[in-house]
């Protein structure tokens, strides 16, 4: 008996829901093998993993903080991926988007005005932006490959961050540590629940959520968007401009990765420091596929996301499992998770 | 915070202590790493004293550690998740957790919390460092007695003072010793990448170096040593196995010294903030073995060096010392005192060299 | 500058891209199939304690090599059955392959940590190694420094003048077509795809075996992107990947050399060059607009499912 694929005629609704339902149930059961195998109790692992963070009011805000910028930058990324254009350098968009919104923080120490925190937003969107800016010219110019470039001005990013923390952005009464000045209170995020840490950057994200997902499904740019990425031979025919969509959604994305990386700062950090984003920028990548390329899929998939974070984190902490254990379980779910996309748009059927 | 408020919070803490003795529940003591314990440096070395608190506390002790936590946002969920499920003493080995822990110990009053190697106290937050410089006097000396090129290689991670220190430290002791010595230094900008350290091991000793140093964390540099038949000083654990011809010697962070006596005074009662900097004197920093090829005059140097500063009659930083342009930063027969130290972002005299800022 | 600093230097350089060239050019392999696994440096991790592990345990450094070339492709094997089979997303698939490799690395190497091996033997020719220059730089290295010349050399001709390169380049470019004249497309991207994996575990080999001889968890450092971005760089060519990365780690090793002789500028500007550098040379590559096109796969990244 072998298993084969058939494509179905239409992309199957039950399967939109139940595919994910499908691989958590896999996920479970592979990963009681995994923990048995390791020696440890597989239903408290679980519980340390998809429970604990959630059981307190404490632990849900962590989650939304935690989940933010990861929906934020997998927004912009997933309108650039379906146009097939493929930014994978978010996490240098990131950082120029808290380099420049912070530095503006910096600039303005002390200065008291309501005006300072948009301006910062602005001023990080724009930072992100200005770094999309340099794959999408290099891209409409010459023709060079996206990939590259993005991922190569991560590093410049990562070490343009390093050399002004580690010299002209160091704070003045700090001893020489790398570490900026802490932000005065109208250069910081507002906290939205006393107690805990959930800045207005949640429903922020949602709003841009909400926003994005009209664009796409009512406006024309995302219809372009659409079609260029499924058809670009038809996109061409029907005079789409290719340049247009490279630019849009690059500096989308690039903004999107500026927000969430001023917010950043601004908000749960407080300061610039030397590692501001533990790779929010590549994880956003899984985050935009996890979700589908959708809009809402995708803030499901930030929180679920988020959510191992957390629970890796629990399951060192109440059982001592090593951080190792985190990257293998994640990677597992993430591999069901992708895998079992293929049931929406194929059945499974069994030959004989 | 208001004061009743932080009254109601220190009364709370004293009953706490006061029913400790009867209560049978162990004292719960909570790790914060940077790196993974797979490391072999700095991690590897908490995660040694952890063991070591395990070890000596049996039953009374609970410990439990969290790894790999960068050190932005993540950090205060991390230290917060430990204080919420029961942890009573907890430790943050890294200085970017400074802010964090500030912030999270306001939220958490009756919980103890120490952070490694930053500036900030409060009532329940404690600071600890070790005077690694004090480990680096005795690398300066044995390297400035040992070399033959009087090249001296020195790998760097980043341009802050605890680096910085350590530079000025090895330098000024090789130079005590062999007036011909010079220093060149190549920094890698990572604390810890085994290759790039490793090639830069290889691009100092191609220049002439004949002794490595390095303050990044791999025994990378101490294998290209080997290799190429030169010495290295080992950092912050004991690298003698990674290559046993070429290692002069390893300075170790030893920083289960610190971790026993705190969890200690947590035990009995006693625990207080404080700011704790010790070196060969508290134990935080131990030699290994020396290398059996170091000529007895000059192992015997070094060990009169260690216990001299052990007892406190010798300071690596004593004057005259001036920086490269000529102030004078340490007046004749004064030492260095350790506001300056703590802050220290100048070469002193003699290193050819530019800082880089 | 004598020769002898120099060729001091060019050893370097050698030694610190050889992971580099063996990772590239096996992930050249998959992506001129069609299949872009960017779990590269998963593969090499997991390639680098494969080799450690078993280096240590049976003291073979042959059975090292060989058993970091199979850890790497065992991983490839996932992403192939995940992404060729159940045509999940390559990106995403890829990104995921590199998470979990790391986990499974330091999982695997828990117990390596602080324990040391040999390094591999060098060529050592009486007479012909000393001689001056030519000496070290042609026959003082290690067995892995010519596998990955000769991995250059054989991919290079195969993917060329071999009637399965032309396959695998026709599976790359258009699937359908390739199908529709009875190709085998899966079960030649599959093979593709094991052969980078197991290119990228050599490059891990590489580095836990002859680089710096030791385990370390996330000892890569990186080196998995890097590679990635070389493909792209050589357009897809095994040679140019191959001046790629020594161009790369030439520029690494000449940075650190310039801070030795004193030249200051902020180490993070200066470790800056090897990414700019890429931008710059990629740039002035691809301007030529007809000759990138065709050096790109063009199925590159999409999956295929047979119809009917």
């Amino acid at each position: 008996m072998a298993l084969r694929f058939e494509a179905r005629g239409a992309a199957s609704r039950a399967m939109v829901l139940g595919s994910p339902a499908i691989a958590v149930v896999l996920t479970l059961a592979a990963s009681l093998v995994m923990f048995a195998s390791l020696g440890t109790d597989p239903v408290r692992a679980l519980q340390a993993f998809f429970i604990q963070p959630l059981s307190s009011e404490r632990g849900v805000a962590e989650l939304m903080v935690k989940a933010t910028p990861l929906v934020l930058i997998a927004l912009g990324l997933s309108m650039g991926f379906r146009a097939n254009v493929w930014n994978i350098g978010a996490e240098g968009q990131l950082t120029l988007g808290a380099l420049a919104g912070g530095g503006l923080a910096l600039a303005l120490y002390g200065y008291e005005s309501p005006f300072l925190l948009p301006l910062m937003f602005v001023a990080g969107i724009a930072g992100g932006m200005a770094w999309a800016a340099i794959p999408a010219f290099l891209k409409t110019r010459f023709n060079t490959n996206e990939i590259l470039t993005s991922l190569m001005l991560v590093y410049v990013a990562i070490l343009l961050l390093s050399y002004l923390i580690h010299g002209p952005w160091r704070d003045p009464d700090g001893f020489n540590f790398p570490e900026s000045r802490l932000f005065h209170d109208s250069a910081r995020v507002p906290v939205l629940l006393q107690g805990t840490r959930l800045h207005i950057g949640w429903p922020i994200a949602l709003a841009i959520t909400a926003t994005t997902w009209i664009l796409l499904a009512r406006h024309i740019i995302g219809f372009q968007i659409r079609v260029v990425g499924l058809a670009p031979a038809a996109a061409s025919f029907a005079g789409f401009s290719r340049t247009r969509i490279i630019w849009t959604t690059l500096l989308a994305g690039g903004g999107a990765a500026g927000l969430a990386g001023v917010m950043e700062v601004a908000g749960p950090i407080g300061q610039i420091v030397p590692v501001i984003s533990p790779g929010y920028g590549f994880t956003a990548i899984i985050v935009a596929f996890l979700g589908r390329l959708q809009p809402v899929g995708v803030v499901f998939a930030g929180l679920l996301m988020a959510l191992t974070y957390l629970g890796g984190e629990y399951a060192q902490i109440t059982m001592n499992l090593p951080n190792a254990v985190t990257g293998v379980f994640q990677g597992m779910l993430l591999f069901f998770l992708l895998a079992s996309d293929i049931l929406i748009r194929y059945r499974v059927r069994f030959v004989p | 915070m208001n004061t009743v408020n932080r009254a109601m919070a220190a009364c709370l803490l004293a009953a706490g202590l006061l029913a400790a003795p009867a209560q049978a529940e162990p004292l719960k003591v909570g790790f914060v790493y940077v790196g993974p314990i797979g490391d072999h440096g700095w991690t590897y070395q908490h995660d040694q004293g952890r063991l070591a608190v395990e070890e000596a506390f049996g039953d009374q002790v609970e410990t439990s550690y969290v790894e790999n936590v960068p050190e932005g946002a993540d950090a205060d969920r991390v230290i917060a998740q430990l204080a919420e499920t029961g942890h009573d003493l907890i430790f943050t080995t890294s200085f970017g957790y400074m802010n964090p822990t500030i912030r999270v110990a306001e939220l958490y009053p009756d919980v103890r919390f120490e952070h490694a190697t930053g500036y900030k106290q409060a009532d329940n937050v404690a600071t600890y460092s070790a005077r690694f410089y004090e480990g680096r006097h005795v690398a300066g000396l044995l390297a400035g007695s040992v070399t033959e090129s009087n090249v001296i290689g020195y790998i760097a991670s980043f341009p802050i003072p605890e680096v910085v220190r350590g530079i000025n430290a090895t330098f000024l002791a090789a130079r005590s010793v062999n007036p011909d010595v010079s220093f060149k230094i190549v920094w890698v900008s990572t604390w810890f990448d085994p290759g790039k350290e490793g090639d830069a091991a290889k691009a100092l000793i191609d220049q002439g170096a004949d002794v490595i140093l390095q303050h990044t964390d791999s025994p990378a540099a101490l294998q290209v040593a080997q290799d190429r038949g030169v010495w290295a000083v080992g950092q912050a654990s004991n690298m003698t196995a990674f290559g046993s011809d070429a290692h002069l010697v390893s300075v170790v962070n030893n920083w289960a010294a610190y971790y026993l006596r705190r969890v200690q005074s947590a035990l009995d009662g006693s625990w207080g903030t404080s700011d704790t900097w010790g070196g060969f004197g508290a134990d935080m920093l131990v030699l290994s073995a020396y290398n059996e090829a170091i000529p007895a005059d000059v192992v015997e140097m070094a060990e009169a060096a260690r216990s001299a500063i052990a007892e406190g009659s010798l300071h690596p930083f004593t004057g005259p010392i001036h920086d490269q342009e000529g102030n004078l930063l340490v007046a004749v027969g004064e030492v260095a005192d350790d506001g300056m130290l703590l802050g220290m972002s100048v070469y002193v005299e003699g290193i050819d060299a530019t800082l880089p800022q | 500058m004598t020769i002898d600093f120099l060729v001091a230097a060019l050893m370097t350089i050698i030694t610190a891209s050889t992971p580099l060239v063996f990772a590239a050019v096996g992930e050249i392999v998959a992506e001129r199939s069609g299949v872009l696994n960017l779990g590269v440096e998963g593969m090499m991790i997991v390639g680098a304690i494969g080799a450690f592990a078993t280096g240590i345990i049976t003291g073979d450094p042959v059975l090292a090599v060989l058993a970091g070339a199979a850890s790497g492709a065992l991983m490839a094997f996932i992403f192939g059955c995940l992404t060729l089979w159940l045509l999940s997303n390559q990106v995403a698939t890829g990104l995921a392959l590199t998470i979990f490799g790391i986990g499974l690395s330091a999982l695997l190497g828990h117990q390596f940590v602080g324990v040391t091996l040999a390094g591999l033997p060098r060529l050592d020719i009486p007479g012909i190694t000393d001689l001056p220059f030519i000496g070290p730089l042609l026959f003082g290295h290690d067995a892995l420094v010519y596998l990955s010349v000769v991995s250059v050399i054989a991919v290079a001709w195969f993917l060329r003048h071999t009637r399965a390169g032309l396959a695998l380049r026709a599976v790359g470019e258009n699937h359908d077509a390739a199908h529709s004249i009875g190709y085998p497309v899966i079960l030649i991207r599959l093979l593709a795809v094991l052969f980078g994996g197991a290119m990228a575990g050599l490059g891990g080999a590489c580095l836990s075996l002859a680089y710096t001889p030791l385990w370390i968890e996330n000892m890569t450092a990186g080196r998995g992107w890097i590679a990635l971005a070389l493909v792209v760089f050589a357009s897809w060519r095994p040679w140019r990947a191959f001046f790629g990365a020594y161009l790369f780690g030439g520029i690494t090793i000449i940075q650190l050399h310039a801070q030795g002789l004193g030249v200051a500028i902020p180490s993070q500007i200066l470790s800056m060059l090897p990414y700019i550098a890429t931008i710059v040379v990629l740039v002035l590559i691809s301007r030529d607009d007809v000759r990138m096109r065709f050096n790109a796969p063009a199925c590159l990244g999409r999956s295929f499912h047979a119809t009917g």
